[in-house]
């Protein structure tokens, strides 16, 4: 990329598409490795690291499926490569297998959900119905991956380059869920510093637990896997991989607030739907209800200690998810009996406009027993849900 | 401008934003000198699964546009690489004024290539949308790749340049004039003419660009959501 810099200095914005900014970002990490296969909405993402990371002096690899893929990325993380993945829902459904080996071999990966509407093969839209998926282990056993949620391409490139070095740090997979709106919308981005990929002959001496073969001692040989036949080996392995999650839970919470301490009602969203909320929260201020956010960045671990900043003023808490409602159960967990939850959600690759979640969350508010300056005048005029964003002579 | 439009430009560089600005004008300036019997956009984006034309046909339509589309251009994200027959009705019906919108890159010109026999030098002017602040279009020599790519893909050349050169609402007039000073090299260095300078009117104002002699091109923001620049 020196020939763009004749024009561009290093942090000057650049506009970049989502799947685009991903793609570079993972590369700048210093993630060396892409296996992949096409999906929409992120096929960008292989089309864009086919073309670059064989200038760069990576590797890009179209597998036969996303099977094949998630294995590749084992392997080549086991031996102490720096592996990105990408994939959409359903490819992302198909990798559960091999997150789960993963996690249990305590492998390095950074992978990237730009997931869409499900179940089954859905459709290409916006979803953020992997929630459950990508939070409680779609694979099997007992394993956890960390999950960030970011709501801008920055905050997704920053996400992205961080991961890299947090995948090492934990020795476990590292999950990005940016949904499809995020992958194909485009934003002024600045770009990070590349970062030097690993030689092959410097792994052993930065992943001494790599498999990189006997080497000078033979004493010394590393060995990745999964496989535990004996019960209570398998039993201490999985309290050890419990231990670092303990920390993990700790360490890696993220998350964004606004206005908690004296909001009449609080509205919980990631990812695209924290960027609408946000217009949400202006319209719902000019009809006198002052709404507060709760942003989970990581939703795992989910920021529960956070749902305890909320102040007394506040009549409910509303989760705005687009699914039928799978981070509802986080966040009742984060508010236990103290206050109603409530759940405002569109599914199938459906979005909210910003008034629709407005007009949702109003009326979420009076039947708590709330009440805004003007809630008889919007009573009588019977306006109902679904009016479009800019119809702003209404409120 | 000639009967037909066909605009081109890198994944990104804002043709369909573009398209859409020009079709309007067109409309107005059609509802007074009655130079065409109508007026169409033919969306023949066929590589980009969001935020496409067809999406913003209400608004297009009610200015007196017709849209053309995929042949499944009422599912505006059923993905399917195939283009109804309808959609060249507006190339043979000489008293229509046409303008196509290209998908991205050299992959989403491929697509004119099946109607070259209406784009003739006589009714044709082509278009190549340049951005200079997309990251794969950053200087003018890569910039020159690609719309030379995209030539070769469409088997058209481009005879005009339009400068889009722009950060969503980042944009400031210095993005415009440097974006302006890199198209102005780029059509001298390729043998085009420097069409438009647009600008995204909600956040720069004309009176910022008076140093442009080229005809400025200011730019509603139709295919961007509220909500994305909050």
């Amino acid at each position: 990329m020196s020939s763009n810099n004749k024009s561009n200095s290093q942090n000057e914005k650049v506009l970049l598409k989502g799947n685009e900014a991903f793609a570079e970002a993972a590369i700048r990490g210093g993630l060396r490795f892409y296996f992949g296969y096409p999906i929409t909405p992120q096929s960008e993402i292989p089309e864009f690291m086919s073309r670059e990371l064989p200038k760069r002096g990576g590797v890009f690899l179209q597998a036969e499926s996303e099977l094949g893929a998630i294995n590749m990325a084992y392997g080549a993380g086991a031996a102490g490569g720096a592996v990105f993945i990408s994939s959409s829902s359903p490819g992302i459904a198909l990798m559960q297998e091999g997150m789960s080996f993963l996690c249990s071999a305590e492998v390095p990966l950074v992978a990237l959900n730009v997931s869409r509407g499900g179940p089954g093969i859905g459709g290409i839209q916006p979803g953020q119905a992997d929630y459950f998926q990508t939070t409680r282990g779609g694979g099997n056993g007992d394993y956890k991956i960390p999950v960030f949620a970011p709501a801008s391409i920055q905050e997704a490139i920053d996400l992205i380059y961080e991961a890299a070095e947090l995948a090492d740090k934990w020795r476990n997979p590292i999950m990005i869920f940016a949904d499809g709106i995020m992958g194909q919308m485009m934003e002024p981005v600045s770009l990070p510093e590349q970062r030097p990929f690993i030689e092959a002959g410097d792994i052993r001496k930065a992943k001494p637990w790599a498999a990189t073969g006997y080497g000078e001692d033979a004493s010394k040989r590393s060995i990745v896997k999964s496989l535990r036949m004996q019960p209570d080996e398998l039993e201490a392995h999985v309290e050890k991989l419990f231990e670092k999650y303990a920390r993990a839970e700790k360490e890696l919470v993220r998350v964004e607030t606004r206005d908690l301490d004296d909001a009449d009602i609080v509205l919980v969203a990631f990812g695209t739907v924290a960027r609408i909320a946000r217009e949400a929260i202006d319209i719902l201020a000019e009809r006198g209800i002052k709404a507060g956010l709760i942003r989970p960045i990581s939703l795992w671990p989910f920021p529960y200690a956070t749902f305890d900043e909320i102040g007394a003023r506040t009549k409910a808490v509303i989760s705005a998810e687009l699914s039928m409602g799978q981070m509802l159960e986080d966040v009742k967990i984060g508010v236990g009996k103290r206050l109603p939850v409530r759940l405002i959600h569109r599914t199938g690759g459906m979005i909210p406009t910003s008034l629709e979640l407005a007009d949702s969350a109003e009326k979420i508010y009076i039947e708590s027993g709330g009440t805004g300056f003007n809630n008889i005048l919007i009573n009588n005029t019977g306006l109902q849900p679904g009016r479009r964003s800019g119809d702003k002579e209404v409120l | 401008m000639r009967r037909i439009t066909v605009i081109t430009g890198h994944y990104g560089s804002g043709k369909t934003e573009f398209a859409i600005n020009l079709a309007l004008r067109e409309a107005r300036a059609n509802a007074q000198n009655r130079e065409y019997s109508g007026l169409a956009v033919c969306d023949l984006d066929l590589v980009n699964p969001y935020f496409r034309s067809r999406e913003r046909r209400e608004l297009l339509e009610a200015a007196g546009v017709s849209v053309f589309g995929s042949a499944y251009a009422e599912e505006i994200t059923a993905e399917i690489p195939a283009l109804g027959a309808a959609v060249r009705a507006p190339l043979e019906n000489k008293s229509y004024r046409v303008i196509i919108d290209a998908g991205g890159n050299d992959s989403g010109a491929l697509v004119l290539k099946q109607f070259r026999k209406y784009f003739t030098e006589a009714e044709t002017d082509v278009i190549a949308v340049v951005n200079f602040k997309r990251y794969e279009t950053l200087t003018v020599e890569r910039a020159a790749e690609q719309i030379e790519a995209i030539e070769r893909a469409a088997g058209l050349r481009a005879g005009y340049l339009v400068n889009n050169t722009h950060l969503l609402r980042e944009t400031t007039a210095e993005t415009v004039l440097r974006g302006h000073a890199l198209a102005s090299e780029l059509a001298r260095s390729l043998g085009k003419i420097l069409l438009y300078d647009c600008f995204p009117a909600p956040v720069v104002s004309p009176d910022e660009l008076r140093e442009i002699q080229a005809i400025l091109f200011p730019l509603a923001l139709h295919m961007r959501p509220a909500w994305l620049d909050r």
